[in-house]
């Protein structure tokens, strides 16, 4: 099971995890790594080791901003920010693992972080 | 008629037990023009050689077919044998019954068949065998070497050395190159000057060397041994000859705004400059992009003020051509750009500099005459962060995807040094991988941790911002603290990747020699031919082949000197008979046969025929060069009239082989 | 081709192998005593390059049942480019091979490097059981060349 979980992973990102070189530029980019849990570089590292679960119990998948800055600076070109989007698809699809019903979002909004939403659009728009 | 000679190797029972040989033999003394076929226990051994020998003289043979062994084995012995007893050593062709029957077949009247088969297709090449001689072509004993960088330098002294003429082209007004501009040198830490100008001073006093500096080669033509170049002299406004590097049209020179390039832009020249105090040869040339003389005409002040009367304003570029044996390319390297790495601010704050612009500031000759102040505004540093690998294995399109090699000892050294003259100041290097393999290397590295106390974080630098306070903030993760840093830094130093000199490229495709996708030259073979290129007479030295530190490029300039010399030495070279010739009757001078051969061996020529109604007709032709030809037979296919042909693995002969098989 | 009823189809297959790598490579498995079997006929070429498609469709007129051509690893070619001719070359070749009434699977370009003994001797393996499966090459062979 955990490794079709990892190769669900690998092709719904379309991340190669085995292209990392364990830098850890990814982690040193990140706007949000105070807030995290597993940080971007442990994604891909726990990916490639088919450890999946635990990232997909982890609140860590909610802090991403998808701000795309692993992405952008990643001199291997791994995507970092994918492979987090894939695992929290993962999560979304497994029954009664999606930790997050749409009605308590309002309370957990934290004043301080922007929301996602915005983070992609701004993303989106800007370029 | 041909008279051919039929021999059947036992070896032992390596072939006689799983082949009847005798029956192969027999067998193939039934076959047209075949006047004797003999088998023997050991072929290749005294007695076996001179059964072929005697067997050659008694029956006057025409050919031999020696069926045994692989021919990658022993076809020299028999080639030498049958050239010992008056044979043209072209004449004999092996057909490999161990080997490729033999030894892979179980089945005896199976492999007796095979060996039969093949026996035949041996007979029915060597019917269309022709006796063929090396040709020889002279060698010019002269060098070239391109670049005049350490292993440039190296290189030439080495070949002088030896006793032959050797010219150095280097592209700026001064020999020394990239080492020239370094402060100290790994892991012995001796500075860099004193050991490179003595070899520049040597090479200026060695009869032996020309350097023709400020110069570019412009073209190539010729191949191994005879290659004709020209050399542009590119003009410096002053007469060479006349010029004493006195200086004092420097002093006086007006235009003093000049980014000074040996400083890697961090102080200011002037427009007539001399690159450095120790520059060979010690000449000035004008920059003629900040010459107010040149540009409008109005200053002349150094003309003026020369003792000498070398400026000359009027000169232009200069073209001179020569023949050489040997060409030796050491155009070396540069660091990358690194513009496009915008998160390191290195275009927002002068606190980010290089490597090469941290060894020029550190440098007693560099603009701060060896104190290390930040560029911004001349104070100590009290924090500096170095970042490893910016741009090096990286597959994002910005930077290189190798390994440049020498940052991480430089990087160890800079901290070092930096640790050492100033124990208050913090250094902190950012890591990937440590990478140190080489003689007293990994010590060097280790004592800067241990001895020297610089903190090495297992990390990247994911982003610097500058601060109001003129500080830089610098955010980084330490991998295995699984943290994000924030260092308050006074300056940071980036560790960018190295890629070959942009002269490379062009320099490749004049000399039609290879080139891998980041534009470093191939070596003929990555294990046993490392300092020759696949092109015959052109030979590889320094970091244009690869990324290398110090002692490695010079033992490459050393060796590439030797493999020069190993040619020069020799007053004709004798090529390989197996080459294309081309039948100039057939050849409709389509341009085919040039276009694929990776050598360039093949050129067109207006050669004039008589025509069947006696009037003569200016045709060209196809003429494949000898001396370059490595009998490839690329071109063999790509004829569409067939006039291209290959000695010794011939279309008719291939066919006759392809006949015997399927008869 | 030798086709006897009581017997079990036995091919012709000629192969062309260049002398730097395959060769060398074939060399190898003989040294390794890696048996494959005797149906399979060597000529040395310079490079892959130097085999010109005609030697190819005269082996098939001839009464070959299979060509191989074997060359060094893309990359890796003693004369630095002769085998991307030899793929560009080969491919166009087998395009044509239908229309000249050969089956695609009697040809064949194997990249064997002189370390790879082992491998030489799984493709000619590999490659006679395929053609023993096709059976006898009947059409393109020039019947005049046929043997009565």
């Amino acid at each position: 099971m955990s490794n079709s979980l990892k190769d669900w992973v690998d092709i719904t990102s379309g991340v190669n995890v085995l292209k990392c070189m364990r830098c850890g530029k990814c982690s040193a980019a990140c706007p949000s790594y105070d807030e995290m849990e597993y940080h971007p570089h442990q994604f891909v590292y726990m990916v490639e080791r088919g450890d999946i679960e635990p990232l997909m119990a982890s609140q860590s998948l909610y802090k991403c901003l998808t701000c795309f800055a692993c992405i952008e600076r990643c001199p291997r070109d791994v995507q970092p920010a994918k492979v987090v989007e894939a695992v929290r698809l993962a999560a979304v699809r497994r029954q009664g693992c999606n930790h997050l019903i749409p009605d308590q979002i309002p309370e957990m909004l934290d004043d301080d972080l922007p929301q996602q939403a915005i983070v992609t659009a701004f993303r989106k728009y800007t370029k | 008629m041909q008279r051919i000679g039929v021999f059947v190797c036992h070896c032992g029972t390596n072939i006689a037990a799983t082949v009847d040989v005798k029956a192969v033999a027999e067998a193939l003394g039934y076959e047209a023009g075949v006047v004797i076929s003999q088998d023997y226990q050991y072929m290749c051994s005294e007695s076996g050689q001179n059964l072929i020998k005697d067997a050659i003289k008694e029956h006057s043979l025409t050919s031999v077919v020696v069926c045994s062994c692989s021919p990658r084995m022993h076809e020299n012995t028999f080639r030498k044998a049958a050239a010992a007893a008056g044979l043209n050593p072209y004449l004999v062709e092996i057909a490999n019954i161990r080997e490729q029957c033999s030894w892979i077949h179980k089945d005896i009247a199976s492999a007796t068949e095979k060996a039969v088969i093949l026996g035949r297709a041996a007979i029915a090449k060597v019917h269309l065998n022709a006796p063929l001689t090396a040709g020889e072509s002279p060698v010019v004993k002269r060098a070239l070497v391109i670049g005049g960088g350490i292993a440039g330098i190296q290189t030439a002294l080495d070949i002088a050395e030896a006793g032959f003429d050797v010219d150095i082209v280097e592209k700026e007004p001064t020999i020394g190159g990239k080492m020239a501009q370094i402060d100290k040198t790994f892991p012995t830490l001796d500075c860099a000057a004193c050991i490179l100008t003595p070899k520049m001073v040597e090479c200026a006093q060695n009869e032996r060397i020309h350097i023709h500096s400020y110069s570019e080669i412009t073209d190539v033509k010729g191949f191994v041994g005879n290659f004709t170049v020209t050399v542009k002299k590119k003009a410096r406004f002053v007469d060479e000859t006349k010029c004493t590097g006195c200086g004092l049209c420097m002093e006086k020179c007006p235009m003093k705004k000049v980014p000074n390039e040996f400083n890697m832009g961090l102080d200011n020249r002037t427009a007539v400059y001399i690159p450095f105090a120790q520059a060979v040869p010690k000449v000035a040339a004008i920059d003629p992009n900040y010459c107010l003389m040149l540009k409008n005409g109005k200053c002349g002040v150094c003309s003026k003020v020369c003792s000498v009367g070398a400026i000359d304003y009027k000169q232009t570029d200069k073209y001179i051509e020569e023949k050489y044996g040997a060409i030796v390319v050491a155009t070396g390297f540069n660091p990358i750009k690194i513009d496009k790495y915008e998160e390191f601010a290195y275009s927002q704050s002068p606190d980010v500099v290089t490597s090469l612009e941290l060894e020029r500031l550190m440098n007693a000759a560099g603009p701060n005459g060896g104190t290390l102040l930040r560029p911004s505004d001349k104070k100590h540093p009290h924090t500096i962060v170095f970042v490893q690998c910016v741009g090096s294995r990286c597959d994002d399109g910005k930077g290189k995807p190798y390994c440049s090699k020498i940052c991480c000892m430089y990087t160890a050294k800079h901290a070092m040094l930096i640790r050492e003259k100033y124990p208050d100041t913090e250094v902190y290097v950012f890591y990937i991988d440590v990478r140190t393999p080489g003689k007293n290397f990994d010590e060097f590295y280790r004592r800067a941790v241990e001895q020297y106390g610089v903190h090495y974080i297992k990390g990247m630098v994911g982003k610097v911002t500058p601060v109001s306070d003129g500080s830089l903030d610098v955010q980084a993760s330490d991998l295995l603290a699984n943290e994000q840093l924030h260092i308050k830094a006074d300056m940071v130093v980036l560790a960018a990747a190295i890629e070959p000199d942009k002269s490379a490229r062009p320099l490749a495709t004049m000399l039609t020699t290879q080139m891998d996708t980041n534009d470093f030259f191939t070596e003929a073979h990555p294990k046993l031919r490392p300092v020759e290129s696949a092109t015959a007479g052109i030979f590889l030295s320094g970091a244009c082949q690869g990324p290398k530190d110090i002692p490695e490029t010079v033992a490459q300039a050393s060796a590439a000197a030797a493999k020069a010399i190993g040619l020069l030495c020799r007053n004709s070279i004798t090529c390989n008979p197996c080459i294309a010739h081309s039948d100039e009757l057939m050849c409709n001078g389509c341009s085919s046969c040039e276009k694929v051969c990776p050598y360039g061996a093949i050129t067109y020529i207006d050669k004039e025929f008589r025509m069947p109604d006696r009037t003569t007709r200016i045709r060209r032709v196809a003429s494949v060069n000898p001396a370059v030809c490595q009998g490839c037979g690329a071109c063999t296919v790509a004829c569409p009239s067939g006039a291209m042909d290959l000695n010794g693995f011939s279309n008719s002969q291939i066919m006759a082989e392809v006949d015997a098989i399927c008869k | 081709m030798q086709v006897n009823e009581d017997k079990e189809f036995q091919p012709l297959i000629v192969a062309f192998c260049c002398n730097w790598c395959s060769y060398a490579g074939a060399d190898l498995s003989g040294t390794n005593r890696l048996n494959y079997p005797a149906n399979v006929k060597i000529i040395r070429v310079p490079c892959s390059c130097r085999v010109n498609p005609m030697f190819i469709l005269r082996a098939f007129q001839r009464g070959a049942d299979g060509v191989i051509l074997c060359g060094c690893h893309p990359g890796d070619c003693h004369y630095t480019s002769g085998n991307y001719f030899t793929r560009r070359r080969m491919t166009l070749l087998f395009s044509m091979l239908d229309f000249l009434g050969i089956e695609r699977d009697r040809t064949r370009v194997e990249w064997v490097s002189a370390a790879e003994g082992a491998k030489f001797a799984a493709t000619m393996n590999e490659f006679t059981e395929a053609v023993k499966k096709l059976g006898p090459n009947l059409r393109l062979e020039d019947l005049r060349c046929r043997k009565q």
